[in-house]
């Protein structure tokens, strides 16, 4: 799905040779500093190589519209935003950011009820926690039914629970949807319980992938 | 009583600088230590209306359109120039072309619209009505954009990890910074608003005293006042809405990316 060719940014990535396959449940692992969240962020164009070319289902990231390529490969970042307004407003951002139709308010529950976000449509979303904040986030990404879902390790300020429930819905979502998800964690144990690939990065060192036999 | 307006005797300005003895022997006494400042500010506000007044004199006389077309210059060029010396933000060249370019368009179409629609003056580049209401114009359009760049690069800078959460979801650059255009444009336009509340009321507004004083009937000041306010509410918000959907487009580079700041 996504191959990398001599890709250099900065000297934060150095990478000669990699792909990422579909339909799989990739971890982007290393050390803290190692560049694991600008690797996917390269993933959907916030940032482009200085060097080297980024092939995406057969084309050049360059050559992709970076709007659109956005509406299919999403990024849930480390710590999402939320938006002011009620817990429905920032459900339905995603869908009207990409210009597709809202959705009922049922399908927003049901998506609630899969996060295990126990709020109402109406609450306020500034107010809910830091925990609560990145499920409402999550909820929204899985709304927008992305092909390629980028997630990077949610924020260490969250609980360990909670972390681990996002991983796993998103795993879920994933491997029931036939999607793909590249997923950056610090934790060895998380990239060898969930995924089926396992990529080492490292500005210094070349690129090491693992198979985790499932 | 006569409605000529009565002329000042050299003497008589000199007995206005009693003004500002008055205001360095307060700074001396409580050793406020201003007096530099107060005596450069004095000297330069005389050299430079002297000066002003006998460039307007020479341009009155001239009937000479180049004159007027010289002058509108020299005006748009200090004004796009004290933009970019008052924003404490660091401008790029983009932004700063776009700030000339909004600047510009967004003047001279009001005041073009102003002179020939709405006063019809004669001949058409009559420097009389053409300088004093470019000046008016410029000058209140300038502090609007002033404070459009202001909002721009801050809500650019503090609201950066929103902007780029809503690229993330899909957002075009433009949808990503709406909220940071419309306030950048809501803050720029509000002081001209605030102003015309104000007028007539708490102050009489420059232009009007100067044609009360000058012996012009209150009533035809007033209309002239009403009309060149119009005017400066259609040229800040013209020029600032160009700035800003203009402006907010150089944060991004051409692959719908933010730019970084230290780039």
């Amino acid at each position: 799905m996504y191959r990398f060719e001599n890709v250099r940014f900065r000297d934060i990535i150095n990478i000669d040779k990699l792909t990422i396959s579909e339909h799989l449940v990739t971890s982007i692992v290393g050390p803290s500093g190692s560049g694991k969240t600008t690797f996917i962020r390269l993933l959907n164009k916030l940032i482009s190589p200085d060097e080297g070319e980024i092939i995406y289902m057969g084309k050049p990231l360059m050559e992709w519209d970076s709007v659109e390529l956005r509406r299919r490969v999403v990024m849930l970042p480390q710590q999402p935003a939320i938006y002011s307004g009620t817990v429905k407003d920032n459900l339905l951002k995603g869908l009207l950011y990409s210009e597709r139709e809202p959705v009922s308010d049922d399908v927003l529950l049901k998506v609630l009820e899969s996060v295990k976000l126990n709020k109402d449509l109406e609450d306020n979303a500034e107010l809910l926690s830091g925990g609560e904040k990145q499920r409402l986030a999550l909820g929204r990404v899985l709304l927008m039914e992305p092909d390629v879902l980028l997630l990077d390790e949610p924020s260490s300020a969250l609980d360990d629970k909670t972390e681990l429930m996002i991983i796993e819905e998103v795993v879920e979502y994933t491997r029931r949807n036939n999607k793909t998800l590249v997923m950056v964690t610090h934790s060895n144990r998380i990239a060898e319980d969930f995924s089926d690939r396992i990529i080492k990065i490292s500005p210094d060192e070349p690129v090491q992938v693992r198979e985790v036999s499932r | 009583m006569s409605n000529d307006i009565m002329n000042l005797q050299l003497w008589q300005i000199g007995a206005a600088y009693v003004f500002i003895a008055l205001l360095l022997v307060i700074v001396r006494k409580r050793g406020i230590g201003r007096e530099r400042e107060i005596l450069i500010a004095s000297i330069r506000m005389t050299l430079q209306l002297v000066l002003v007044g006998y460039v307007l004199v020479y341009i009155f006389e001239s009937t000479n359109p180049l004159m007027t077309i010289l002058a509108i210059a020299v005006m748009e060029a200090f004004a796009i120039d004290n933009i970019f010396k008052r924003t404490q933000e660091k401008l790029t060249g983009r932004l700063k072309k776009i700030i000339a370019f909004s600047m510009v368009t967004g003047t001279l179409t009001s005041i073009f619209y102003f002179l020939f629609v709405v006063i019809r003056i004669y001949p058409w580049f009559n420097p009389q009505y053409f300088i004093p209401i470019a000046g008016m114009i410029i000058g209140n359009s300038m502090t609007g954009i002033s404070l459009g760049v202001k909002g721009i690069a801050e809500g650019m800078r503090n609201k950066r990890a929103l902007v780029e959460s809503s690229l993330m979801l899909g957002a075009t650059p433009a949808r990503a910074s709406r909220e940071i255009v419309n306030s950048a444009f809501d803050s720029a336009i509000l002081p001209t608003i605030n102003s015309m509340v104000g007028m007539g009321i708490v102050s009489l507004p420059g232009m009007m005293t100067g044609q009360i004083l000058s012996g012009t009937s209150p009533l035809i000041a007033t209309k002239y006042q009403i009309a060149i306010m119009l005017g400066i509410v259609g040229s800040v918000a013209l020029s600032v809405i160009l700035f800003v959907i203009l402006g907010y487009r150089t944060f991004f580079n051409q692959e719908d990316q933010l730019i970084h700041l230290d780039e």
